[in-house]
């Protein structure tokens, strides 16, 4: 871990100081235990501040588009995914972007430590164990047992596309996205499945760090910030939330890249992604595709073919 | 004075026919303020809600009134409606909250009825802290975690029973409900000190920052400060101090209310002029409305600062953005000459 540091700091500090890119968009150490912090990094002195561990939560090709001028951005392969998308989707140009490739085997969840030894006071993370020092005790952890579960899921743990890769790149067994968390909420009866939901849209707070922390939610004006017409109102209930969160996942179908930024930003624990997958699981099987696994291509629905399914017109 | 908890459960049950009585619960995303029936459903042991409790006076969405047009009759409709309520178990940081609130609600010209109503008609029972997180900074504000500014009657829990501190004349009211009132041991007398004396092993050093702010309205500072946040609401809506909100009105046919709704200075909406001008348009402006308001507008204005230390944002912040480091950036920031 400590070479890939090196690195991608040497790396950047040689963008930097040939003028390749005005700014390093990378992560550095946050102020709390377990916390990565997105950093922006302007000059070749500030590269030192840079870091690479499991807790680089953040998607930071949400901030691609948003930062002017030519910048690197270190770059998961989940991050890779979204940049592919927002290219396709003429939201970048290529040529202002340096890829800094890192392979990514996961990123901490903090919910369950939280829940269990209470507020993170010290934490330290080696060798793939996390020792944690909480204020209602102290745990040791593996890191699969606090792996985020997208990650758990995850197919592309290497960058799609990239300039540069540093470290080694992770070997995946499998070759076939899987479904089991889908399949499982799809097994449930609609009105278990309606409790669900209601119990997950009534914790909604409506802050909008979901649609915020994602990358691929650009829209000018969100269609929750529209006043005329007004979609819905600033009323903070089930029916308004769903509203919300459905509008949301429709507007990603096909697009989303399953990085799970959405829900670890969630500051009140809504399964967002629950509703995420289910869309990326029909896409999937209804158009055979997966969004952003490379520069090339279009996202589902910009694409038409005479073979697409239209059960929702006609027997097939 | 102390009683115990079991008599003052059975005080607390007493009160129930006769106020709406909110107290923190458990639920499944951590601590929550919420309405109870019984002294049993409250959660004893607990370092702070996960959101302030500054909704039961100034809620997120607010019906202010309703109107229907018939014919040529118009019918205007108040939707104030309140309830006596106890707030039980309200931490120092977030009861000092409240009284910064006032101070927004209520000027020399104006009260602003809807909050007021609730505020009048309601008694806060503020808890001391036993334990102290990682994130709490209230010490840097004049305050402690065992603070009584707000409350209208302190406890201090000592195990089996709870110290109880009369605060106000609302306080002396209720209670007067508490019988069964004995003296602290000398021990329990100790324990008492000690928790009114601990403070924060967080501090941020604000001695200085309204000041230097005064000077900062065009540095630098905020170019780079702003580059991290993603601009979503947490920060605001978890904030106990808080408090912009936006009038509009939901309307269907002849018939509409109108509403207030928590606004945020990083929301898209947040001061967009009927013209599609706005003047804080971008982030930089908004993080500088941001700082300014808590530290700086709110000082000139109010005569304190609004942030009372809670530390809900530095936990809830997606991207870890620090409120604390950000007043220790804005301190030693560099002064342009302008």
């Amino acid at each position: 871990m400590n070479n890939i540091i090196n690195e991608i700091r040497e790396k950047a500090r040689q963008l930097l100081a040939e003028g390749k890119v005005d700014v390093v968009i990378g992560y550095e150490k946050g102020s709390l235990p377990l916390k990565a912090t997105p950093c922006f990094v302007h000059s070749p002195e500030g590269v030192d501040s840079l870091i690479w561990d499991e807790t680089c939560e953040n998607n930071l090709a949400a901030y691609a588009a948003k930062t002017p001028g030519k910048k690197a951005i270190i770059t998961k392969g989940c991050d890779s995914r979204a940049l592919a998308v927002l290219l396709q989707e003429n939201q970048l140009v290529r040529d202002d972007l340096f890829i800094i490739g890192v392979s990514c085997s996961g990123v901490i969840d903090q919910r369950n430590i939280l829940a269990e030894v209470g507020e993170i006071l010290e934490a330290k993370i080696s060798d793939g164990k996390i020792s944690v020092k909480g204020m209602e005790g102290d745990k040791e952890y593996l890191f699969a047992e606090v792996k985020d579960a997208t990650c758990q899921t995850c197919r592309y743990p290497n960058p799609v596309m990239e300039d540069l890769h540093i470290g080694e790149t992770i070997e995946v067994a499998q070759d076939a996205p899987a479904f089991a968390d889908v399949v499982a909420l799809e097994e449930k009866s609609a009105s278990d499945r309606q409790d669900y939901f209601k119990e997950q849209m009534s914790k909604c707070i409506r802050c909008y760090a979901c649609r915020n922390a994602c990358p691929l939610c650009y829209c000018q004006e969100c269609f929750v910030d529209c006043n005329s017409p007004r979609w819905l109102t600033g009323g903070v209930n089930r029916a308004e939330n769903l509203f919300f969160q459905a509008g949301r996942v429709l507007h990603l179908a096909g697009r989303c890249v399953d990085c799970g930024a959405c829900t670890r930003a969630c500051p009140q624990g809504v399964d967002i992604r629950a509703l995420n997958r289910k869309m990326t699981k029909d896409v999937y099987v209804m158009y055979n595709h997966e969004a952003g696994i490379g520069e090339e291509g279009k996202p589902a629905l910009n694409e038409y073919t005479t073979n697409d399914p239209e059960q929702f017109l006609v027997k097939e | 004075m102390k009683i115990s908890k079991e008599k003052f459960g059975q005080a607390f049950d007493a009160l129930v026919p006769e106020y709406q009585v909110i107290a923190p619960v458990s639920d499944a995303n951590g601590i929550a303020f919420k309405g109870v029936k019984s002294f049993s459903e409250v959660k004893q042991d607990y370092l702070n809600s996960k959101l302030p409790p500054k909704a039961f006076f100034f809620p997120q969405h607010e019906k202010l009134m309703s109107y229907k047009k018939e014919g040529k009759d118009v019918t205007v409709k108040s939707e104030l409606k309140v309830e006596d309520t106890i707030l039980f178990g309200i931490r120092p940081c977030d009861a000092k909250g409240m009284q910064l609130l006032d101070m927004v609600f209520k000027n020399d010209q104006y009260t602003d009825p809807y909050y007021f109503e609730r505020r009048d008609k309601s008694v806060i029972i503020g808890l001391a802290c036993s334990k102290i997180a990682p994130t709490c900074f209230c010490s840097s504000f004049g305050m402690s975690p065992a603070g009584s500014e707000g409350s209208d009657i302190l406890l201090i829990d000592l195990g089996d029973s709870y110290e109880v501190e009369v605060i106000t004349e609302k306080g002396k009211a209720l209670a007067a409900r508490f019988e069964a009132l004995s003296d602290l041991s000398a021990e329990e007398q100790a324990l008492v000190d000690k928790i009114k004396s601990a403070e924060t092993a967080s501090k941020v050093d604000v001695a200085n920052t309204t000041s230097k702010l005064d000077k900062m309205f065009n540095s630098p500072f905020w170019d780079t400060l702003q580059e991290k946040c993603i601009g979503c609401n947490v920060c605001s809506f978890s904030c106990p101090t808080c408090h912009c909100f936006d009038i509009s009105e939901e309307v269907r046919k002849n018939e509409g209310t109108r509403v207030r709704t928590w606004d945020a200075c990083m929301a898209p909406l947040f001061t967009l002029h009927g013209s599609g001008h706005n003047p804080r348009d971008n982030k930089k402006a908004r993080w500088r409305q941001r700082l300014m308001h808590k530290f700086n507008y709110f000082v000139h204005n109010n005569g304190a600062m609004a942030c009372v230390g809670c530390g809900r944002c530095i936990k809830s912040c997606p991207v870890n953005m620090d409120i604390r480091q950000v007043i220790d950036g804005a301190n030693k920031a560099e002064l342009v000459v302008e």
